[in-house]
């Protein structure tokens, strides 16, 4: 087989992993930070691909420009459920957090059903059917787009993290709760922000979703699923590691299909999954404790 | 003081006969009804949403067509929700609140599912649509299938390969199968594996692929299309992936002669015209489809737009109309055997003779498996985003068209 299709097929996975990658980030970001875990979180991905939908569809805006007003909007949504509605959860057995997040996650489903049906919703943009042609290698136009806006997002908040006083702040809380509450940092609001910084990711990851995959509510437990495997692959709490782990499995997934069978790709990722678990528990860019 | 009563024989044999009245009472009331209650057991929400809820409107077409041709029929409608266990959990309740025969249910695995349920309880199940050969090869009693198995979809629709073939004077060399991984997948690639070496068509069978239909893109199996370079690529879809497939093949500018279904879901669904416009056009469907001639059918179709306002019974008519005849199905037998006792309702479906119905083929009948071995097939090709019926000549709207026009210049 030429090699061009090998090469085409890797920069299918590549791009298509950032976007998982993105939406894993969400979840990494959320863990590292409060120990919380999201069994939301494919759900609220779904709510932000349906938000894009009702954007392209009503008034016309471009997903890539949407993302932004929706990862706003979940930045406020993921603020204000974490003050008054997880904030009392937190500490509490991992149990009693499992059920409200799985509530919230039925919940959504469910009123999306209600909103929309079961049907597909697509975004039918003018440029879905385009693709950049470099030489012998065909690469979609709306992957390379969602990938850009997904590399944009990442980068934005590693520097956030990195760089911005309030950034530095949450990662103090991350290391050490105890010593952030003694120096006076406001760790409540820096937890609901920070959850509000991992709902914004699922947001943006959402909405570049729609140009990738068309929306409905059965989406949800398979991106939860996805979410889950990525983080774990790159070592949770790691936010290089989930975008590391999208790209992986994006890649293993996408050769899984080319060389052996399409309908064995999931296995492939589950795979990876049970060997990380196996032989490197951290995560492939986790810390050891 | 503490008063004693003694249960004498007498007491507890009127005890044990009122007990077994009260037990009987449901089938007595079921025997004895006016009506015919039939369960729709359809996927309305879920994977298979899109069909279910295609059938779903034939359902709601079919009382008003009945009740005009002197049948008494009740529907209960009920929602598999695209999940094996509770398409076998519904049909349990649906039975415990008084069904007298059940209609569905669209997928194979859901099939088999409530047929456990309706051998058990000796409850008729009439198959709308579901292909799978076992579900009529494991023995049941108490279903019949209206609808073609796998191998029989697959013959039909190899033939119709050839004949379209022919019509239209191509020359295809090779051909890849590419099939999703379900139930009805898997059973279609079987057949295709047993029959397609039988079918003297003019090309080589170069590979088949497996792919899942919930994957979120079929890029990479478009990607292997493209380095097989297959003249026609031969698909068994449900209605998201196709979309997701012609979707790929236009990114990765792919474009054989044909896209073929020899007997799917998918491409003659109203979600497909919707999700790609032109992109739609000119890609075959060989498989059961309404006889446009029959006076049933121009009957369901008013009955079917007057019930379902703002759709098109173009789109719908494969599952409405085989839903529609799963129903006419159990209405005539309830005409026929005056009751609703299930072996005797049984007995009277397996004697169904119906010769003016809906879908193309000859009289409904069923042979000692419950199986309608006189369904026809017709090669549907979209055509200005509508299914039309290009093969058999004899019942056809327009010739067909291969190679298919390319796709740059459609949109």
């Amino acid at each position: 087989m030429p090699f061009d299709f090998y090469v085409n097929v890797a920069l299918q996975g590549i791009l298509t992993g950032l976007v998982y990658g993105l939406m894993a980030l969400g979840l990494s970001v959320i863990f590292g930070v409060i120990r919380l875990v999201n069994f939301a979180h494919g759900e609220f991905a779904v709510v932000a691909m349906y938000l894009a939908f009702v954007f392209f569809a009503w008034a016309g805006i471009d997903p890539m420009i949407s993302m932004l007003p929706i990862a706003a909007g979940f930045f406020g949504l993921g603020y204000l459920l974490q003050r008054h509605a997880i904030d009392p959860f937190v500490g509490r057995p991992e149990h009693e957090q499992f059920i409200l997040l799985v509530g919230l996650a039925i919940v959504m489903v469910n009123g999306l059903l209600m909103i929309f049906g079961p049907d597909l919703r697509h975004a039918n943009l003018s440029y879905a059917f385009d693709s950049y042609e470099i030489g012998t290698l065909l690469i979609d136009k709306v992957r390379v787009y969602a990938a850009a806006a997904s590399l944009v997002v990442s980068a934005l908040l590693f520097a956030f993290f990195r760089f911005a006083r309030t950034g530095m702040a949450i990662r103090a809380c991350a290391d050490n709760l105890t010593g952030a509450a003694v120096v006076g940092l406001d760790v409540k609001h820096l937890y609901a922000l920070t959850f509000g910084i991992g709902m914004a990711c699922v947001g943006a990851a959402g909405a570049l979703m729609v140009v990738l995959a068309d929306a409905t509510p059965m989406l949800a437990p398979a991106f939860t699923l996805l979410a889950f495997t990525i983080v774990i692959v790159g070592g949770m709490g790691s936010m290089a590691g989930a975008l590391v782990a999208g790209i992986v499995i994006g890649m293993s997934e996408a050769f899984a299909s080319f060389l052996l069978a399409p309908s064995m790709k999931s296995m492939f990722s589950f795979g990876l999954l049970i060997a990380v678990l196996l032989f490197r528990p951290q995560g492939l860019l986790g810390k050891r404790k | 003081m503490i008063k004693t009563t003694k249960l004498g024989r007498r007491a507890i044999l009127a005890g044990a006969a009122a007990g077994s009245a009260l037990l009987a009472a449901p089938g007595i009331v079921r025997a004895q009804s006016p009506v015919i209650r039939v369960g729709m057991l359809l996927p309305r929400s879920g994977f298979f949403a899109q069909a279910g809820q295609s059938c779903h409107r034939g359902a709601l077409a079919a009382p008003r067509v009945l009740s005009d041709l002197g049948y008494r029929v009740e529907l209960v409608h009920i929602d598999t929700e695209s999940n094996a266990d509770i398409a076998r959990t519904q049909a349990e309740r649906a039975i415990n609140d008084g069904v007298h025969c059940l209609v569905g249910s669209f997928d194979s695995g859901h099939t088999l599912a409530i047929a456990q349920v309706a051998e058990q309880r000796q409850v008729p199940l009439v198959i709308n649509i579901a292909a799978a050969p076992p579900i009529t090869e494991q023995g049941y009693k108490f279903l019949v299938r209206n609808f073609q198995t796998g191998p029989q979809l697959v013959t039909n629709g190899l033939r119709l390969i050839g004949e379209t073939i022919t019509a239209t004077k191509i020359a295809p060399k090779t051909a890849v199968f590419l099939h999703a991984n379900d139930t009805f997948g898997q059973a279609q690639r079987s057949a295709m594996d047993a029959l397609f070496p039988r079918a003297n068509l003019p090309f080589t069978l170069a590979e088949s692929i497996a792919y899942d239909p919930r994957a979120q893109d079929l890029s990479v199996e478009v990607t292997r299309l493209r380095a097989l370079r297959p003249d026609l690529v031969l698909v068994v879809t449900r209605a998201s992936d196709a979309v997701k497939l012609v979707r790929d093949m236009v990114r990765q500018r792919f474009e054989p002669m044909g896209i073929v279904s020899p007997g799917s879901p998918g491409m003659y669904d109203e979600e497909f015209y919707q999700a790609l416009g032109p992109l739609a056009d000119f890609h075959i469907s060989n498989l059961p489809w309404v006889n446009p001639r029959s006076a049933m059918t121009k009957a369901l179709e008013a009955a079917f737009l007057a019930a379902n306002p703002g759709t098109r019974f173009a789109a719908d008519a494969f599952n409405a109309g085989f839903t529609f005849e799963a129903i006419l199905i159990a209405a005539d037998a309830f005409k026929r055997a005056g009751t609703t006792n299930g072996p005797q309702l049984m007995a009277a479906i397996k004697a169904t003779d119906i010769a003016e119905h809906v879908m193309i083929g000859g009289p409904i009948k069923f042979d000692e498996k419950g199986q309608n071995p006189n369904i026809g097939s017709a090669a549907v090709q979209n055509r200005n985003r509508t299914p039309t019926v290009v093969l058999p000549a004899d019942s056809s709207a327009a010739a067909p068209v291969l190679p298919m026009p390319g796709w740059q210049g459609r949109a």
